[in-house]
């Protein structure tokens, strides 16, 4: 069952994130995007983060998304524009890229000792209470700190809206 | 068919939707699709964290993208207000148009 | 605690007032500042003065530790013995005197506040000298002095000539710096410390180096340093071109208290000289040289303060002949007589300047005595104090002085008599010169305001009952005992009537018979024009140091060293960074998806790298 889920997903998750590549509007980026995130979420749950998928699909798929809607809505953006450009620098660029992920594959695989295949439930630490008591205790400063990070990007945005640049 | 799969699946799945951000990120030219690979490859990122997190049996990987996840929403904020004062002030969202390094 | 560093700290403050508000200021609040500073810090030395009680040994205030390295330990100690309390009350007093006369002397000048800021801040860097308890902070007051005089040699910024003599009083105490350098090295290598209590508790119990030793090289170097600062043969000719500074200056700096540092520097390390009996002969020869040869020259001059400045040169010689024979407590008996007499000395001929709006040549002045009758009273008393007429307070310590060469070696007390009868003649000859006669010049000669005679008053009196009042030989004996008590009548009858006969001589020459100079000079000839021409020491100088030096600087250090050399590897650095530049621009191309794709060919490289280090390490 495990691996069924983790295979249907992931299919969904590279589909998604193909789709987020290669469409030329930004909107069906977008929902490729909530995609991603949506079968991310589940493949969290499988690992056990029962709190970081909630947090994936609110946070995340729901709040940092609907902004980003909302911006290509608000801007009439339309589709992209070709351009010419060399000729040269996508299949370059695509070869490198081929090359980068085969590295990370070779080393994921060659590299990272083996191990027992994942189950789920055998993780059961990510609860909210648990992610709770760390970031209340060990995590505090960092935690509060943040607020202040949201804080200044807060007054970044609002600043920045109405300024000329 | 194996019942469960090892980690390693997971890590490169994080690997693969990496490089796909990599990919949008340099192919694309419009602003906002740009910022959403980079939102993609923030969340290959997290896969990862929380896959060595079930590993390690440790719940500090969750933190680790919790905080992850604060900081791209604050860097939402303000990359949106920026396309949005970019795009009020030039007309466009071409990356390579509203760049003014390269005269 | 008596708080010790309070003392300096009133001068700075002022400093900084003047210096960063007072531009803006009017004059009268500036001079309220800068002789308010100078008055409390006296005030305040006379407060501790009273809380230290008897001071029969050094009070030591420790503020906190300034270089620390390896076994070099250097404080900021501050401390007041005998011979820093007659300093600090003589440098704070006279100091008070002459900043209260500046206030009238300046009032048409430019630059008022700038000229106080300037000495607030020498009245700082002379109180840390003599109130510093080691060699380096000392140094630090003397360096700082020195950096004053030179700001107010060089105060008339638009005179050549005053730049000039600014950079050469800067230049030539340099090389008695670069002395004294050597010798705080030779301590610290010696000693371990610069401390004084401590290097002196160390030398003391040393045998008496009868032969070249270290303690002699240390004195000589010292001394060194002494000759810069205080004008002695061979490094004295900056003092004479350092008139060029208002005079106030010259009576403050350049003839009351910083020339006469090095005499305290001397005393201070009495106990490293008085081990160093070599050492002690030559300080007393070079103090003999000094004194004869600056008179001879004093004699000649027309410039009312070129004269009082050999004069200076001369006197600063009978300090260091004091010191050479052993009577520091003599020398620093001189140290202050000086300081009242020569400061008024200074003060009444700026008045007499003031009086004739700039006019300094003596050949154009004469008869001033009716017209001035004040400045002329209160000089009167400088000039019978100077020439040591009894009763004194010149006649007092000089004659201290001579009694010390005397026991010492009897052709030093010869010399030194007729050096005083000279010291005599001169002085009375440019008294005559100013006050007697008809008046040869065409302005027209005002009294000085009060704020001026004042202070000059005070000082006529120190000058008259100074010497009796402050019995400083005896004060100073717990530090410098006195090792003979010899006082033989006939030595000081014959010392004071050369003082009587040099009177007697320059008011034959230039009052009974004015044409019998210009007979002498003519009859003299060759010697007259050499000791006139200050005997060419200046020529000399520069054509042996001066000249070569400037050709090799241009010839060598300039076109070869720095156009050459220097010039080339800076333009060589800048020529290989343009090159590698113009490469490297091709791919700063402002392109922000070419910059991803660098990162991520980066980071491939990185991977790859790290790969091969885990797959070798596995």
């Amino acid at each position: 069952m495990d691996a069924i889920l983790f295979l249907l997903f992931a299919t969904l998750a590279v589909g998604c994130g193909i789709n987020l590549v290669v469409q030329t509007h930004p909107i069906s980026s977008a929902l490729s995007l909530v995609g991603v995130m949506g079968s991310l979420a589940v493949l969290y749950l499988l690992l056990g983060a029962e709190f970081m998928a909630a947090a994936q699909m609110i946070v995340y798929a729901g709040a940092i998304m609907v902004l980003f809607v909302f911006v290509i809505m608000l801007l009439n953006a339309g589709a992209e524009t070709r351009k010419a450009r060399s000729k040269l620098a996508l299949p370059l660029g695509a070869a490198g890229l081929f090359a980068l992920l085969a590295i990370l594959i070779f080393s994921v695989q060659a590299l990272l000792p083996r191990t027992d295949p994942v189950r789920f439930g055998a993780f059961t630490g990510g609860t909210a209470k648990a992610i709770g008591q760390k970031l209340f205790t060990e995590y505090l400063l960092p935690f509060e700190v943040t607020s202040v990070l949201i804080l200044i990007a807060i007054l970044g945005a609002v600043v920045l809206a109405r300024k000329e640049i | 068919m194996p019942s469960a799969v090892p980690l390693s699946w997971y890590l490169i799945l994080s690997a693969i939707l990496f490089c796909l951000g990599i990919a949008g990120f340099i192919f694309r030219r419009n602003i906002i699709t740009v910022f959403m690979s980079i939102e993609l490859m923030l969340n290959a990122v997290n896969l990862s964290f929380i896959a060595f997190s079930y590993q390690l049996r440790q719940v500090d990987g969750h933190i680790f993208s919790f905080f992850v996840m604060v900081v791209a929403a604050a860097e939402a904020a303000v990359g949106l207000a920026i396309i949005l004062t970019v795009f009020k002030n030039r007309a466009t969202l071409a990356i390579d148009d509203v760049s003014s390094m390269n005269n | 605690m008596q708080h010790l560093w309070l003392i300096p700290l009133f001068p700075f403050l002022g400093f900084l007032i003047n210096g960063l508000f007072g531009r803006k200021w009017p004059n009268s609040l500036v001079g309220a500042v800068a002789v308010g500073s100078v008055v409390a810090s006296f005030a305040w030395v006379v407060k501790v003065l009273l809380g230290v009680g008897e001071l029969e040994h050094a009070y030591v205030e420790r503020y906190f530790t300034w270089i620390q390295s390896g076994g070099v330990n250097i404080g900021v100690d501050l401390a007041v013995d005998r011979l820093t309390a007659v300093m600090l009350l003589v440098v704070t007093g006279i100091g008070s005197l002459i900043h209260i006369y500046a206030t009238g002397y300046m009032s048409h000048e430019g630059g008022f506040y700038r000229f106080f800021s300037y000495l607030n801040l020498f009245m700082f860097f002379m109180l840390t000298l003599v109130l510093g308890a080691n060699y380096l902070l000392l140094f630090v007051g003397w360096e700082g002095v020195g950096l004053c005089s030179y700001l107010l040699i060089g105060f008339y910024t638009l005179k050549k000539s005053a730049g000039d003599a600014a950079k050469k009083a800067f230049i030539v105490n340099r090389i008695g710096d670069f002395g004294f350098s050597l010798a705080m090295f030779l301590i610290m290598v010696n000693f371990g410390s610069l401390d004084f209590g401590t290097v002196m508790a160390k030398v003391a119990p040393l045998p008496v180096e009868q032969t070249m030793g270290i303690l002699t090289i240390i004195a000589l170097l010292l001394f060194v340093g002494a000759t810069g600062k205080s004008a002695q043969v061979p490094l004295y000719v900056w003092l004479p071109d350092a008139m060029e500074g208002p005079t106030p200056v010259s009576a403050l700096i350049h003839a009351a208290t910083m020339v006469t540092a090095g005499v305290y520097m001397t005393a201070r390390s009495a106990t490293i000289f008085t081990h160093a009996p070599m050492a002690m002969e030559v300080v007393a020869v070079v103090g003999v040289i000094t004194a004869v040869m600056a008179a001879t020259i004093g004699m000649t001059q027309f410039d009312l303060k070129k004269v009082f400045a050999y004069s200076t040169v001369s006197q600063l010689g009978y300090m260091f002949i004091a010191c050479g024979v052993g009577a520091f407590s003599a020398g620093i008996y001189h140290v202050v007589t000086h300081a009242f007499f020569k400061a008024l000395l200074f003060l009444g001929a700026g008045s007499v300047i003031h009086a004739l709006e700039g006019e300094q040549d003596m050949r154009h002045m004469g008869g001033l005595r009716k017209k001035i009758p004040i400045t002329f009273a209160v000089l009167c008393c400088a000039w019978v104090a100077i020439a040591g007429i009894p009763g004194t307070s010149g006649y007092f310590s000089k004659d201290a002085i001579l009694l010390a060469a005397h026991h010492h070696h009897p052709w030093m007390y010869w010399v030194g008599v007729i050096t005083a009868g000279m010291t005599a003649f001169y002085v009375s000859r440019s008294m005559f010169m100013t006050f007697w006669g008809e008046y040869r010049g065409h302005h027209h000669p005002h009294e000085s305001p009060a704020i001026m005679w004042v202070p000059l008053a005070i000082l006529a009196a120190l000058s008259l009952a100074g010497g009796k009042l402050f019995d400083v030989p005896h004060y100073l004996e717990p530090l410098f005992p006195m090792a003979h008590e010899e006082h033989d009548m006939t030595l000081v009858a014959i010392a004071s009537s050369a003082g009587f006969i040099g009177i007697g001589l320059a008011y034959f020459m230039y009052v009974l018979s004015p044409g019998i100079p210009k007979s002498i000079a003519a009859t003299l000839g060759p010697i007259y024009k050499l000791v006139y021409n200050k005997y060419f020491v200046d020529e000399v100088y520069d054509a042996t140091v001066v000249s070569p030096m400037v050709a090799g600087s241009r010839s060598v250090l300039w076109r070869v060293v720095d156009a050459g050399v220097i010039d080339g590897i800076v333009n060589g650095t800048g020529t290989v960074a343009r090159g590698i530049g113009s490469v490297l621009r091709t791919l700063q191309s402002g392109q922000i998806r070419s910059y991803a794709a660098w990162v991520t060919a980066g980071s491939v490289i990185v991977l790859v790298a790290l790969s091969f280090l885990a797959g070798g390490a596995q």
